[in-house]
């Protein structure tokens, strides 16, 4: 009997498990089939404007790259603060915000970010796209600089204590360290999950045809542009776009698996 | 006058309702082992992280009476009194601990071992380099890791590591040592070269050490000290405690009646 049910549950398990794959294979070939066929190198040398993509994404990671800018370290700060120093209340009330703010779904931080900087400054701007992606980013690091802090174990930082090292010193030094791998990892999956989104920039960053480093100005997205493109009639705009979702699963990929190789080589 | 002398020491846990230490009266001599030894749970731990006042990194502990602590100049302080940030530094600088496990911090040989310097201070590159080597010679450890002081300290086997610490807290010149079961989380081979360490450092520093192995504890201490529910039974020169032990309790203790 005992031996039926496992085969019953193993077989059901291999079997959504083969569903799932499915489904991944199949989005996977379209993307390529599709993305392949429209793909030609030009893309990276001209702007949107020119048929290319290559304002889309420098804009891209320029946006990815400030919301980091702000989210790492104030992301880091906190998880370090309720980690180390926070005791009972305010460290789990900041816990459980974080694990609030993570569940959040994209849009709405976008449409909260629209309500508090764009409606006020008069428009769409690069440095609030970057915001709503800092936003999604904060409870990311927050919870993975929390979690790996917890795995350092409770004698490495009483034998740093022990040396007369301050408490601080023993975070810096020692803790961070030795906690370091994780954290990397965590940041870098954070960074791959803000630099697909679309829905944080729709109304708040907006894109452009042009090349632009105006962090004031509406900011040239490439998630954005596949949303617009996509819903253009002409074939070769959705081709466009196809090539572009293309190379952005290419990059988020790459930015994946280059964390999933630090944390294999790196323990 | 022994280098640290406890004086109707209690000590009690944030949130607990009764002391795990009541009214310990304990020396520790200079430049003698003492072991603490006695069942699991019955405050020896707690004994030893008080000399080093480490207990104070999670707040709310409870002291009274007093540890006095003479160093070398024969000023006495009470380390229960320490109160700032530099003091603590000063503290620990002169009492050093080792752990169970060890600890080897996430960086390399050299600078595990050079850890504490900086710490107090020093920063001439020759004087660290020095002192690193004379730390290591001193651990047993430097015939085995000269070549490789910059790999990181992860890479070494457990008994290597706990040496590696061992140096670290002896290359600050420390006053006394304080050890919690040094070598229980160690094969053989390694007990047998940490224990020969501990009693070869005897000359450079008082040590306090907690053993479950009574065999280690009449092979290397000097004076034993046995601990029941947080009470100090009975204290005095190892060969008595083993061979003649005043109390019932200690008795049977170590005949292995209970523990
Ligand atoms: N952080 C703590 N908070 C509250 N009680 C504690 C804490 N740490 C230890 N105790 C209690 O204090 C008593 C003494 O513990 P301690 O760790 O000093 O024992 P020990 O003699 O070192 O035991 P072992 O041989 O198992 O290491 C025990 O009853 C223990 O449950
Ligand atoms: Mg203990």
């Amino acid at each position: 009997m005992r031996l039926l049910i496992n085969k019953i549950f193993l077989g059901l398990s291999i079997f959504s498990a083969l569903i799932g794959l499915a489904f991944l294979a199949w989005i996977l070939t379209t993307l390529f089939i599709k993305g392949l066929g429209s793909f030609h190198f030009g893309l990276f040398l001209n702007d949107l404007i020119d048929g290319g993509l290559r304002n889309l994404i420098v804009g891209q990671f320029i946006l990815a790259g400030i919301a980091s800018l702000i989210g790492i370290p104030l992301g880091m700060a906190a998880g370090i603060y309720i980690q180390e120093y926070g005791r009972g209340r305010y460290a789990d009330i900041i816990r459980d915000l974080s694990d609030i703010m993570m569940s959040a779904p994209s849009i709405v931080i976008g449409a909260f970010v629209y309500a508090v900087i764009v409606v006020p400054t008069g428009g769409t701007s690069g440095f609030a796209g970057a915001i709503a992606l800092s936003i999604m980013m904060i409870p990311v690091v927050i919870n993975t600089t929390d979690n790996m802090l917890s795995l350092v174990p409770r004698e490495l930082r009483e034998a740093g204590i022990a040396l007369g090292a301050s408490k601080y010193k023993v975070i810096i030094d020692i803790v961070i360290k030795a906690a370091k791998v994780g954290i990397m990892t965590g940041i870098l999956l954070a960074f791959a999950r803000i630099i697909g989104e679309t829905a944080p920039l729709l109304f708040t960053s907006e894109t452009s045809n042009y090349f632009s480093l105006d962090l004031t100005e509406s900011f040239p997205s490439l998630t954005v542009s596949i949303y617009d493109l996509a819903n253009e009639p002409e074939e070769a705009s959705r081709d466009l776009a196809w090539a572009a979702s293309f190379i952005l699963t290419v990059l988020v990929l790459i930015i994946n698996l280059s964390g999933r190789f630090i944390t294999r080589n790196k323990k | 006058m022994p280098v640290l002398n406890i004086k109707k020491f209690s000590f009690t846990y944030p949130g607990v309702d009764h002391p795990s230490l009541k009214d310990i009266n304990l020396p520790i001599k200079r430049h003698k082992i003492t072991a603490l030894i006695g069942p699991s749970g019955c405050g020896k731990s707690t004994l030893l992280r008080s000399m080093n006042r480490i207990h104070d990194l999670y707040p709310g502990n409870k002291y009274e009476g007093k540890i006095e602590f003479t160093d070398t100049d024969k000023n006495i302080s009470d380390i229960l009194d320490i109160k700032k940030e530099n003091e603590f530094i000063e503290l620990r600088q002169k009492i050093g601990m080792i752990f169970q496990k060890p600890t080897p911090f996430p960086m390399s040989i050299f600078d595990n071992v050079a850890y504490g310097l900086k710490i107090s201070g020093v920063k001439n590159k020759t004087e660290l380099a020095d002192r690193v080597e004379i730390a290591l010679k001193g651990s047993a450890l430097w015939r085995e890791v000269h070549d490789r002081l910059d790999k990181s300290a992860m890479g070494l086997s457990g008994g290597q590591q706990q040496r590696l610490c061992i140096a670290r807290a002896v290359a600050v010149k420390p006053e006394v040592l304080l050890f919690d079961e040094p070598t229980s989380a160690l094969d053989p081979i390694s007990t047998g070269a940490i224990e020969e360490l501990i009693v070869e450092l005897k000359k450079d520093v008082s040590i306090a050490i907690v053993t479950h192995n009574m065999q280690q504890a009449s092979r290397i201490s000097d004076y034993t000290a046995f601990m029941y529910l947080g009470d100090l039974v009975e204290y005095n020169k190892t060969e008595n405690i083993f061979l003649n032990p005043q109390e019932k309790k200690t008795e049977d203790y170590i005949t292995g009646r209970f523990g």
